[in-house]
């Protein structure tokens, strides 16, 4: 049982109470193992790859339309667009970091937020119904980003000691039990953090994915005989899975650049 | 079994979902490098722009609505001065008048009073003088009448009591001819 086996040979005579015997072909980490659509030099590109770079190209297109010739009077296109980057910077940046210290990372977050925002809606697009973020690479990549921005601007704004007494949350009052506080400290700081920063997002995805892959199978599958109101029943999951994971996907977008704000606001305070 | 197990461990490892394969992590940079070169370099830049532009127009225009509503307001404020000074110079422009009305009343009464006792005294003076004209006149004229009656009465016989009747009336419708012929 090849995982690609699996993911590309979809059986469509699989169905319950059949007779070829075939079992419920539930998803697994196969659904998330794709064939290379093409290699070059060794390169193997796939669909993940290719929906990330349609995200991309989608993501520039839009705030091109939107904002390429921005006017004072603002057309349709621009007004959504002015009402997402809107919601970015003062929601977000502007409630974490202030106005005056938040501008600066404004370019970042948005591109943050949109670009996690159009990967993850991908899991609901027909023919594409995959979220590119629940491939660990895509997050890591970028907690990686926010981490070395977080780390980079900490060690500019408190020099090498003050890095470390910003990142173990050094604290005098704290006594006895300090040495401990700043092993953990360091360790939650500089290592975990920038783990479940990437895996929260990732991890969401995963699960999300792997519900409406399985209603979805299941709708298929128990289509047959006396067990067709359950495939009804599915179906239905289905659908309200959809709604939810579309709600989860903003969530999930909102929360990722939320914390890279958060840590931003940690390297900028001046007492941690 | 067991090398079958095996496989399937292998198999899982190799699948880690929490092991991030280096192509996609090069796609994945790359796609958000672009992104965020575009938002950095030029589309935020550019509705930063738009949107200081429109934040100055509507700043402007409040600012301009503002100014009016100064201007209008210390505009309404002079007129009602205006107005309040206006009413003010009627009410006193009557008030004069009214004073001025019964000064002239009073100096036109207490002139015609003048006048009346003016006129009532000259007509005193007139009939006192009348009357001393008519007093020495009839004392004239009776003792010239007086006069001629006793040398009438002289003359003629006063004995016969007929004759003296006579001579009274004689007299008397003298004294209406010369009247008749006086008028």
């Amino acid at each position: 049982m090849s995982a690609d086996q699996t993911q590309l040979a979809f059986d469509w005579s699989c169905r319950i109470l059949s007779d070829n015997g075939c079992g419920f072909p539930a998803p697994g980490l196969h659904s998330f193992l794709f064939k290379p659509l093409a290699t070059v030099g060794g390169f193997e590109f796939n669909k993940v790859m290719l929906l990330a770079l349609i995200t991309t190209l989608l993501v520039v297109a839009f705030f091109w339309a939107a904002f390429g010739k921005a006017k004072v009077v603002p057309g349709k296109l621009q007004m959504i667009g002015e009402a997402g980057y809107d919601f970015v910077r003062r929601s977000i940046v502007y409630e974490t970091l202030g106005k005056r210290e938040g501008e600066k990372w404004v370019p970042l977050m948005v591109s943050l937020f949109f670009f996690i925002w159009i990967m993850n809606i991908w899991s609901v697009i027909p023919l594409a119904q995959f979220p590119v973020s629940s491939v660990i690479a895509f997050p890591a990549v970028l907690a990686a980003i926010v981490w070395l921005v977080w780390v980079g601007l900490t060690f500019k704004r408190h020099g090498f000691v003050g890095f470390f007494k910003n990142i173990t949350g050094y604290d005098k009052s704290l006594g006895w039990v300090l040495p401990l506080v700043m092993v953990i400290e360091f360790f939650s700081n500089l290592i975990v953090r920038p783990f479940t920063h990437a895996v929260r997002l990732f991890a969401n995805m995963f699960a999300g994915h792997l519900m409406l892959v399985m209603f979805t199978v299941a709708s298929w599958y128990l289509l047959n005989s006396w067990l067709i109101p359950a495939a009804g029943v599915s179906f239905v999951m289905t659908m309200f899975m959809i709604v939810f994971e579309l709600f989860v996907q903003a969530v999930q977008a909102y929360v990722f650049v939320l914390l890279a704000c958060s840590y931003i606001q940690g390297a900028l305070a001046e007492h941690h | 079994m067991i090398a079958n197990l095996a496989q399937l461990a292998a198999e899982e490892t190799e699948q880690n979902p929490l092991l991030p394969a280096g192509p996609e992590l090069l796609v994945g940079t790359i796609a958000f490098a672009i992104v965020f070169f575009f938002f950095w370099k030029k589309l935020l830049p550019n509705i930063n722009k738009v949107l200081e532009e429109r934040r100055a127009a509507i700043e402007g225009g409040i600012e301009e609505a503002e100014a009016m509503k100064v201007e209008a307001q210390s505009v309404l404020e002079q007129y009602k001065a205006q107005l309040a000074e206006a009413r003010h110079e009627a009410a006193r422009l009557r008030q004069e008048a009214q004073e001025q009305g019964a000064a002239l009343i009073a100096e036109m009464r207490a002139e015609g009073q003048r006048q009346r006792e003016e006129i009532i005294a000259a007509g005193h003076a007139q009939i006192e003088a009348d009357r001393k004209a008519a007093a020495a006149a009839l004392r004239q004229d009776v003792g010239r009448l007086a006069t001629e009656l006793a040398g009438k009465l002289v003359g003629e016989s006063l004995e016969d009591h007929a004759r003296q009747s006579r001579v009274i009336d004689r007299f008397l419708d003298e004294l209406e001819e010369k009247a008749e012929a006086a008028r």
